[in-house]
């Protein structure tokens, strides 16, 4: 099992989410590098957070046309596992892995704080070591993070399941005063209709241990490493291509 | 020589700030008149900005060495050792009179030139803190609504600025100071603070060495941006027509300041750098003369090399300009592909634009045409020095109207109130939450969960703690003493996370050097402050002068920035200052001792008392002295915090400071800036002063801790051992927050209802607009 | 031959920053100002092609990196 951490110019979670994989939970981990277009041999990609290529234009919008990107589509096709945080969430809407859009935050202003999201559904690869409905505490930091998608959209990711996590106060309940950045119906994250590409506006990495004041975060990132083993287990030795989505 | 268009007189120097003597001087260095480039080569390398002629003098008055020190003053940045085989590299620099023409541009460009001093030395950068003074954001004690909304928006551009360049660089900010007072509201000041680390053997510094290795120009292109900021901007007075030099500022970009910093650290990583500097102020002309100078070499550069990103820039232009994200470092011959071949990976202009000579000049060629040639080590080091007249000020004529106290029994829950809503003592959420300050998952202690920020070292289990103060009013009402408790209280605030004080580094904010009364406030502000770093064993390593903070003639108050740099063996033992569990017992510890101290005299108290920051905010008064200062109390304190966490005996600790011992209990409840549920405090206090004087007095070397009552019997036996005073206040509750004074009750009100005040004020002032 | 390229945030997309301008303009004074919206605009300076392509070509980088079109429209003239 083994994690690839992407490195666009301007990423600066890359190392923090490698920290958290390699380090907290012990995984192999490398870095791939924005110019490669080779990723044979990883069997999950996250896409970190930070500014790619300066987040000029729009966020993430430069960055899909990286030739790392043209491999992560295939890998995403194929079922492969993929992971988008913050920025790298932007760039997976931007490339269209994953419905919707994010607009300035509804506050106009850098927002970094802990938050509080509700696991929407936990038969996903990215959630199945949460409890249904668990509630992490979990930091964000961006000013692009005003989640939308048209009225279609919408119905649909409601109806498929696809909206992962929700922004919720401590006990869970929905309320416009915990939607941090005005994010359409609370939305925090989503998944894509095979559900094997997800992202989200909060950092799990920034809460993978309790001395840094949260570690609700490596619900996600375990619930991964559960998926990653059991797809292992299913079937050694086959290509990601074979492989079912969890 | 050429480059005759334009002949060059002593009128001309002046209108470059160099004074008839300096061109004399300049005369004598070269055997002959300078050319227009030479002019402006000098003109900055030899402004206040640059070569410190003001204040050379008295800053060789304080401490800069100690066992682990390994890199004083001198460099990009001061170095300290913190053990296995690391070492921190940091430095606090100004960026004031930028950040007032435009405070978005000069606040973010500020940071990255911060930063860059950092990572110029190998070390990657691990945090950011920023000390801020601004003008009057809420109307009322003589500030106009025009004043106010202009203060807004400066606030709001800066604050934006700092965050802008340090969240997209991906380096946390996490933490420093805000303070609101009229002196600065034409003239705000934006002092930033990098920390970073690096291995002890990879440490890179800025002296050009090997003849003939090949000096490399890295970075952003070069354009007429900035020029004559250094000489100009910083190093003269704001009046209505500078106001004008809007144009010169120069914008930042954080994004290819990133890749800079990536590139420069692999780079270094090849074994082929010799030596790097970055272009800050004074660019191309200041990184080649001092590179040079400190090496003992000669450089010679061709400027038709060097990437521009305008046309028909002349050689004056490209050696004055101070484009950001620039650097220049010097190869090994032979070597130079390898690190050229790390910039083009990360898509960075680099470019060979000259070498390394012997013989000591500085030679600037423009298509191999000279167009300037002076010795380095003369333009560099031997500019001039003066010691500036001194004159304390005239002591006014008229007695000082000095704070009279409320009656005994008077409630002062509503004052209380007014305090916590108190810009300089409110929440500062607002700010904070627009910057970064998780980035790099380091940061154990987050801005206003402690006295000082706490950033891990991840390979070493270590902690580093970061805090950094300086009372301005107090500065200004007693310079000497005031300095001491700049010192003093960055100190304690770093023992409030556990943490112990290693080192230093400062921030001199002043008005006019050429005013004696001005240079006597800087002189006594040297003084308290080598005192106090002597007393407290925190040498300084580092740091910047900005004088010429004056606006129309009127001075904002001495203002030094003292950040001082911690070490925490163990990051598990970092103290938080929010209460945590109600029923912990509350505790002052106060480092003056045991023993009761002596009553003092009413008249004192007073005195005392109308320098605080409730005279101020409560009373509008602004006089008196600022308390006294103990500074083996302070060091009692401080080595008792670090021992207590160590032991892990208490829950939280944080110190009296701005707004006294209510103020700390309140804060400590209030907690963490995120916390939903705020505790309050149950204490009773017993003393013969003014009940004012015991809530709202602001004397050093206390401190606010709480543990839970199994381990009280093990902290009173650590703070007899230290000889501490030890007084058990009350307990930690929920919903109400109660002070008892001699039995009477003077302060009770929901919790909820003094957060409100304290949490919502600064962004009701700052967020409305 | 240049091109000049507007994306603004379409009609059915809240534009945060332009309520705010017309926000501010509303507390200055400016009662008429009744909606802002606040896009981008883009001058491509194109080389070496006839207007027609130059058209088909910049339709296309509009699409296509420009403009995002869930929450963006966009328009552009070609000019000189």
């Amino acid at each position: 099992m083994k994690f690839g951490v992407v490195v666009f110019p301007g990423s600066n979670c890359d190392h923090d989410t490698h920290h958290a994989l390699a380090t907290v939970l012990g995984r192999p981990v490398d870095f791939i590098w924005h110019q490669s277009e080779d990723i044979a041999g990883f069997d999950a990609i996250i896409l970190p957070g930070g500014f790619a290529y300066g987040d000029y234009l729009r966020t993430g919008a430069i960055a899909r046309f990286s030739p790392v990107m043209r491999a992560v589509t295939k890998f995403a096709k194929s079922g492969g596992l993929v992971l988008g945080i913050c920025n790298g969430f932007q760039v997976l809407l931007e490339s269209g892995l994953l419905p919707g859009a994010v607009l300035r935050n509804a506050g106009l202003r850098f927002v970094c704080r802990h938050v509080y999201i509700r696991v929407e559904h936990t038969d996903t690869p990215f959630t199945r070591a949460a409890r249904p409905g668990q509630v992490l505490k979990i930091p964000i930091a961006h000013s692009d993070g005003n989640y939308f998608c048209d009225d279609a959209t919408l119905h649909d990711l409601e109806r498929n399941g696809q909206i992962l996590f929700r922004y919720v106060s401590p006990d869970g309940r929905e309320s416009a005063e915990w939607n941090p950045n005005g994010a359409l119906s609370n939305i925090a994250g989503v998944i894509n209709h095979e559900r094997n590409v997800a992202g989200l506006m909060p950092h799990p990495e920034r809460a993978a241990e309790s001395l840094l004041d949260s570690a609700d975060g490596l619900v996600i990132l375990r619930s991964m490493i559960d998926s990653l083993a059991r797809r292992e287990s299913q079937s050694v030795g086959a290509s990601v291509a074979e492989r079912v989505p969890a | 020589m050429i480059d005759t268009e334009i002949c060059v007189t002593p009128t001309l120097a002046a209108e470059h700030g160099l004074s008839l003597d300096e061109y004399a001087r300049v005369q004598k260095i070269l055997g002959r008149d300078p050319n227009i480039t030479e002019l402006g080569i000098f003109s900055v390398m030899w402004s206040e900005h640059c070569s410190y002629k003001s204040s050379k003098v008295h800053l060789k008055r304080l401490p800069t060495k100690g066992p682990q020190v390994v890199q004083g003053p001198g460099e990009n940045a001061g170095v300290v050792d913190i053990g296995s085989g690391w070492v921190a590299a940091f430095k606090i620099e100004s960026h004031n009179h930028p950040s007032f023409v435009e405070p978005f541009q000069g606040a973010a460009t500020g940071v990255g030139g911060i930063l860059r001093d950092i990572f110029t030395m190998g070390a990657r950068p691990i945090a950011v803190l920023d000390s801020l003074r601004f003008g009057p954001i809420t109307e009322g004690q003589g500030a106009t609504s025009a004043e106010v909304s202009r203060n807004r928006r400066i606030v709001d551009g800066v604050v934006r600025g700092i965050g802008f360049y340090g969240n997209c660089f991906g380096v946390p900010t996490v933490g420093g100071e805000v303070a609101f007072e009229p002196c600065y509201s034409a003239n705000p000041l934006v002092n930033a603070l990098a920390l970073g680390v690096a291995r002890r053997d990879e440490l890179f510094f800025a002296r050009a060495r090997g003849v003939d290795n090949p000096v490399i120009y890295v970075g952003a292109k070069t354009g007429r941006d900035g020029i004559h900021g250094a000489s100009l901007l910083a190093s003269a007075e704001f009046t209505e027509e500078s106001q004008q030099k809007r144009p010169n500022v120069q914008v930042g970009d954080p994004f290819l300041e990133k890749l800079l910093l990536e590139a420069c650290l692999e780079a270094m990583h090849t074994g082929a750098v010799v030596a790097i500097q970055d272009m800050g102020a004074a660019g191309l002309t200041c990184s080649t003369c001092e590179m040079a100078s400190r090496g003992s070499t000669g450089i010679e550069i061709d400027l038709a090399l060097v990437p521009q990103r305008e046309t028909g820039m002349s050689p004056y232009e490209i050696m004055l300009s101070e484009s950001q994200e620039r650097m220049l470092l010097v190869a090994e011959r032979g070597r130079e592909e390898e690190v050229l071949c790390v910039f083009r990976k990360w898509e960075l202009d680099a470019v060979v634009i000259g070498r390394v000579t012997s013989g000591g000049l500085l030679r600037v060629l423009d298509h191999g045409r000279l167009v300037a040639e002076i010795p380095a080590h003369p333009l560099a080091e031997e500019g001039p020095v003066y010691s500036r007249p001194l004159a304390p000020p005239a002591k006014p004529s008229r007695a000082e109207t000095l704070v009279a106290f409320a009656p005994q029994g008077t409630n002062l829950t509503e004052n209380f109130a007014k305090l916590l809503a108190a810009p300089a003592i409110a929440s500062k959420r607002w700010i904070v939450q627009q910057y970064d300050h998780m980035v790099r998952t380091n940061t154990v202690v987050a801005p206003g969960a402690g006295d000082a920020a706490l950033v891990r070292v991840k390979d070493t289990g270590r902690g580093l703690a970061l805090a950094v103060d300086g009372n301005g009013r107090w500065c200004h009402l007693e310079p000497r003493l005031g300095a001491m408790h700049a010192v003093a209280e960055a100190a304690r605030n770093v023992a409030c996370v556990g943490a112990r004080p290693l080192a230093a580094t400062n921030c001199l904010n002043f008005g006019n050097p050429e005013k004696p009364e001005i240079m006597w406030q800087f002189s006594e502000v040297i003084d308290g402050m080598g005192e106090a770093c002597r007393a407290l064993g925190v040498p300084i390593t580092g740091g910047n002068v900005s004088f010429y903070n004056e606006t129309l003639g009127h001075a904002i108050y001495p203002t030094p920035a003292i950040g001082v740099l911690g070490i925490l063996d163990d990051d598990s033992h970092a103290l938080h200052m929010g209460f945590r569990a109600p029923g912990d017992a509350i505790l002052l510890l106060d480092g003056a001792g045991a023993a009761a101290a002596e009553a003092a005299a009413p008249a004192d108290l007073e005195r005392e008392f109308s320098s605080s920051e409730y005279a101020r905010t409560i009373r509008s008064i602004v006089a008196g002295t600022p308390p006294a200062i103990d500074f083996a109390a302070e060091k009692r304190l401080i080595d008792s915090l670090t021992a207590l966490a160590v032991m892990g005996l208490l829950h939280s600790a944080h110190d009296l400071s701005d707004g006294g011992l209510a103020v700390a209990l309140a804060e400590s409840g209030f907690a963490s800036f995120f916390a939903t549920e705020s505790l309050g405090a149950h204490v009773a206090l017993q003393g013969t002063e003014p009940a004012e004087w015991a809530l709202f007095g602001e004397r050093g070397a206390r401190a606010v801790v709480t543990a839970p009552q199994a381990a009280l019997a093990a902290v009173e036996q650590i703070a007899a051992q230290y000889q501490l005073g030890l007084r058990k206040l009350g307990t930690v509750t929920q919903g109400i927050f109660r002070i008892e004074y001699n039995g009477r009750e003077v302060v009770s009100s929901p919790v909820a209802r003094l957060r409100a005040s304290w949490a919502d004020s600064l962004e009701q002032a700052l967020a409305a607009r | 031959m240049k091109a000049h390229v507007w994306v603004m945030p379409k009609q059915s997309v809240l534009d945060p920053q332009g309520k705010t301008i017309q926000h501010a303009l509303a507390s200055l004074g400016f009662a008429a100002v009744k909606d802002v919206r606040q896009g981008k605009f883009f001058v491509l300076d194109l080389d070496g092609m006839s207007r027609d392509e130059a058209a088909k070509q910049v339709e296309r980088i509009s699409r296509d990196v420009l403009a995002n079109l869930v929450i963006e429209d966009f328009r552009f003239v070609i000019v000189e």
